[in-house]
This record gives structure tokens, C-alpha cells and sequence, in this order.
């Protein structure tokens, strides 16, 4: 599954590295680490994750159709 | 009438071409769809990826979190896109409303937006720059390759220039207990970008992680063993670096070249664009039908005297690439303007650093909270009477008061003492900002010779 996390809006509360700690991680104090692409058995916790965060900063995909993986025209 | 009728045919069955398909042509594409076009759709981009996000590239990556290959950028919905990737836009045809690629096709629309964002700028020597072991950090390609080379423990590593992406790499180095020299030609790092009082923080920081750290210094030339792969860097002061693998953090270069003879108010700077994210032409009108978003645009921001401001900020090309689809799609009463403040953030050395508006901007710098000292702290800058930006090094969470201060025009000094009573964080101080006069990006470079064989290039440092 696929994330990303707007860090411009991110102020290090950390509810994602304690619900989802294999796919969120702080570095330092505040600043966060995470896994763009992480395992799809760990969907339920980022989906956690990002509804705990107080300022809505993880964003997930829906499972859309990769259409974007065809190459050319 | 008549426009009202063309704009509902434009939504329900026209032609939408995005050159760009990174996070400014993807948000766009998927801006657009929200806001009910249904014609078509489609997105050109030079690389064979589908949209990534590069952010990670200079942190997750190289610190071996996760492989560049994995930064793809979630969707959120089908966009039901015609996807042209792996070839670039050469030419556009402005009349003849007409994109060109470099396979020779041709793709027509009725509106365009230009998001080709910029490219990592080259070492200036094209010989040195093809040595075994010289390279950039700018797409996932320079991202997997550079990881690599440092998983193969190269002997000492060298970044030239100590912007964000130079420190970013730096501190991944120390991470990975890698020997790494950073040379920066400015008095410290960060400093083009927030001036030498906060750049001192940085080179502590530095320093404090073991980073052999040489300001107010330049890389004069590399130098290769005879089988083409680098062996040392020189120095303007004199001084060798015996290293393997040196990354080129001398800034971007915006990808306007393919606009060259297309009549649009495109250049090296950038392509000036009004606040509604419409492009300009050579003789300053501004187009009605192409649109420009992301690192590549230049747009006058009322907040900072209306001047044309160029962001490489990932946050500045969701925003705008939003109001361009918006834009392109809606009557001229309904346009938006993009009037983000300008917002980043680095992660380098377990640090955080964040900031609101425009710091360069700033003539004084003062210490509102925290302390320099600890590395911990929230900088206000002053321009002419008002704050104009901030920067927190692990202090996010006070950095949206500040951002209502820049955005409300609020005094500077601002009138409140310090939150935490600090004895440096009374005064203002000079920001520290070099001489804009100056030259930030590339050597002097004189060409001498004749004939092509006898051309050469000879750097010339810069007189301090």
C-alpha cells in the first residue's frame, strides 16, 4: 500500500509511530520517517494511524487501478 | 453566452494536456476530475515512472528505510488518463495549440499546464562530471544509484554544496558511519536559505555528527585515476580530498529549455506566471489557455510585494497545481488565487527543521523561543518593520502562530517578550543573508582556445 505523509502539516505528535511503529518512525524528537510503500498487512494500522493523527497529515491510497505503471502511449 | 457555452464544452469533452507528471501533474490531473472535467486527459512525462514523491529520496532512501522504487505516490482516484511516460515534451506550438515529444508525436489541447518542475544542476566541468563516481540527487534513479555506492562503503564521501539536499545526504553519510567533507563556497550551511545566524546551527550540527565540514571553500576540480573514476577533489584553498564518491548539491536548474522559440516568458529563472497560475508570453500578456504549476513557475505573491517568487517546495506545487486545475476549468470570476506561504522541511541529523514564509527576505533575525545553543529553537524574521518568516529547529509545533504573524503583517520585532525568557532572544540580530549581488550557484568559468580540440575550461574562484 501506498502513503504519504504532508510533513508541512506533520508536528511530530507521534500517535502514528505508536499505532503503526513498523511503517512510522520519529527520528530525533520530531521529525518523522515513514515507509511510502509499506506492506499491505499493515493496512489496518496505517488506516489507524492516520485517522488518530490530530492534524490529518497521512494521506493512504484507496486501491485504485496503477494505471500510471503502463509506459508510452 | 458564447463563453459560458465554450467553457461547458471544455469541462464536459475537452482536451487537457499536463507536461509534468510528478506531484504537481498528478495533483493537477486529479484536481481536475474532482471539479467535473470529463473530457480528456493527458500527462506527459520525461521519466519512465509513474508520479513519485522525492522527498524520501534524500532521507528514507539513502538512510535504507525503504528503496526508491517504493515512493510512488498514492492515488486517490482513477483518473482515467492517457499516461505518455518515458518521453519528453520538445516543443510547444502555441497557435497551433500543439505539444511536441521526442518521438515525434504531437499531442493538440485546448489547455495546457506546464509542471516540468527542475533538474539537479550538472557539475560545471562536462569531463570531470562523467567520472566514475560524480553524481546528483534529484530522481529515483540518482536515488538508487547513489544508495548503492554507499552501501558499497565507498572510502569518503564528498558533498559539494550544503543546501538542504547537500545536509540531507551528509547526514545519511553519518548515519551509515560513512567519512564524509562538505563543501560549502558561503559562510555556513543553510545559509543561502536562512541566512549565517541559523546556518551556524546547522554547521554545529554537523560538526557535533562528525562531518568534516570546510565553508567559505570551493570544489575547484575532480580528478580521476586513468581508469575514469574519481580520485580526488581539489580545493580552492589549496587542499586535496582523497575521495570516491562526491554528490553535486549545487541547486536545480528549472526545465524550461523544451519552451525555447514557443513564445512563452520562459527562461532559466523559471516561467513567469500571474497569481492565477497563467502563463505569460515574451511580451508580458498573459495566456488564456496554458497554465503553469510546481518549481518551474514564477508567480507574484501579494504577502511578499508582489515578487515573483520561484518555490521548489513540495507543498507550494500541490497548492498550486490545485488552483491551476481550478483555473483551467472555471470562468473568470470563479479563478483563485494561489497565495500560498511559501512552507519546507528538512530532516537532517535527528533535527527538524521547518519554516513559514520567506526567510531570504529577512534583514533580522531574532530568537523567539528556545536557544540556539541547544539546537532547539524558533527564529522570527524581520523585513522592514514586519515578520516576513520563521524557522523552528525542533520547535514545529509553534511555527502556525508564527505563519498567522507573517500572514496578518504583524510587527516586527513582534511585540511580545520571549515565551521563555531567554536572554538572546531579546535583540534582533543581522540575518546573515550573503550579498545577494553575488553570485549562489556555479563557478566562474573562463573558456580559452581555438579549435575544439584546444577548448578548455578553467575555473576562476569568485573573489570573496
Amino acid at each position: 500500500m501506498r502513503l504519504v505523509v504532508d510533513l508541512n502539516r506533520c508536528q511530530g505528535y507521534a500517535q502514528c509511530a505508536f499505532l503503526a511503529p513498523d511503517v512510522f518512525t520519529l527520528y530525533g524528537d520530531e521529525a518523522l520517517l515513514y515507509d511510502p510503500h509499506a506492506d499491505e498487512a499493515q493496512r489496518e494500522h496505517v488506516l489507524r494511524a492516520a485517522r488518530a493523527c490530530p492534524v490529518q497529515a497521512i494521506a493512504v491510497d484507496e486501491r485504485v487501478e496503477e494505471e500510471g505503471a503502463r509506459h508510452g502511449g | 453566452m458564447a463563453v459560458d457555452g465554450y467553457l461547458a464544452a471544455l469541462r464536459r469533452e475537452g482536451r487537457i494536456v499536463i507536461v509534468g507528471a510528478s506531484l504537481a501533474g498528478l495533483r493537477a490531473a486529479e484536481t481536475l476530475r474532482e471539479e467535473g472535467f470529463t473530457g480528456s486527459l493527458t500527462l506527459i512525462g520525461d521519466e519512465p515512472y509513474e508520479p513519485y514523491d522525492r522527498p524520501p529520496l534524500s532521507k528514507q532512501v539513502l538512510l535504507g528505510r525503504t528503496t526508491a522504487e517504493h515512493t510512488a505516490l498514492p492515488r486517490y482516484e482513477a483518473l482515467d488518463a492517457q499516461w505518455r511516460l518515458g518521453v519528453a515534451a520538445t516543443g510547444l506550438d502555441m497557435s497551433a495549440k500543439r505539444v511536441r515529444l521526442a518521438d515525434g508525436d504531437e499531442v493538440e489541447y485546448d489547455r495546457l499546464l506546464i509542471a516540468t518542475g527542475v533538474r539537479a544542476r550538472p557539475w560545471f566541468h562536462p569531463q570531470e562530471a562523467e567520472l566514475d563516481g560524480v553524481c546528483v540527487l534529484r530522481t529515483r534513479d540518482d536515488a538508487a544509484a547513489l544508495h548503492r555506492r554507499l552501501a558499497t562503503g565507498p572510502r569518503r564521501v564528498l558533498v559539494i554544496g550544503a543546501g538542504f539536499t547537500g545536509s540531507e545526504i551528509a547526514s545519511a553519510c553519518r548515519a551509515r558511519e560513512l567519512p564524509v567533507t562538505v563543501v560549502e563556497r558561503g559562510a555556513a550551511p543553510l545559509v543561502g536559505a536562512l541566512g549565517k545566524v541559523v546556518g551556524e546551527v546547522a554547521a554545529a550540527l554537523q560538526r557535533a555528527h562528525g562531518v568534516d565540514l570546510r565553508c567559505g571553500v570551493m570544489v575547484t576540480g575532480l580528478e580521476g585515476d586513468p581508469a575514469g573514476r574519481l580520485r580526488y577533489a581539489h580545493l580552492s584553498d589549496g587542499s586535496t580530498v582523497d575521495t570516491d564518491l562526491a554528490v553535486i548539491c549545487l541547486g536545480a536548474t528549472r526545465n524550461t529549455e523544451w519552451l525555447t522559440g514557443s513564445g512563452l516568458a520562459a527562461g532559466p529563472r523559471g516561467i513567469a506566471c500571474d497569481a492565477g497560475c497563467r502563463a505569460f508570453d515574451v511580451r508580458g500578456i498573459v495566456t488564456d489557455d496554458v497554465f503553469v504549476a510546481g518549481d518551474v513557475a514564477r508567480s507574484p505573491h501579494p504577502l511578499f510585494g508582489y515578487q515573483f517568487l520561484s518555490l521548489e517546495h513540495w507543498g507550494n506545487a500541490v497548492a498550486q497545481a490545485r488552483t491551476a486545475a481550478h483555473n483551467m476549468v472555471s470562468s473568470s470570476a470563479e479563478r483563485r488565487p494561489h497565495l500560498w506561504v511559501p512552507a519546507f522541511w528538512s530532516a537532517q541529523f535527528g533535527v527538524n527543521i521547518k519554516s513559514v514564509g520567506v526567510p531570504s527576505m529577512g534583514e533580522q533575525v531574532l530568537v523567539a523561543q528556545g536557544s540556539l545553543a541547544e539546537r532547539r529553537f524558533t527564529g522570527v524574521y524581520g523585513y522592514q518593520g514586519r515578520v516576513i518568516a520563521a524557522v523552528t529547529f525542533d520547535q514545529t509545533k509553534w511555527l502556525e502562530f508564527y505563519e498567522r504573524l507573517i500572514e496578518s503583517a504583524a510587527p516586527f520585532p513582534p511585540p511580545f517578550r520571549t515565551v521563555d525568557r531567554r536572554v538572546e532572544g531579546l535583540e534582533p540580530v543581522d540575518a546573515g543573508f550573503p550579498d545577494p549581488s553575488l553570485p549562489t550557484h556555479g563557478p566562474t568559468v573562463t573558456v580559452s582556445g581555438y579549435s575544439p580540440v584546444d577548448r578548455r575550461i578553467t575555473f576562476t574562484p569568485a573573489r570573496a
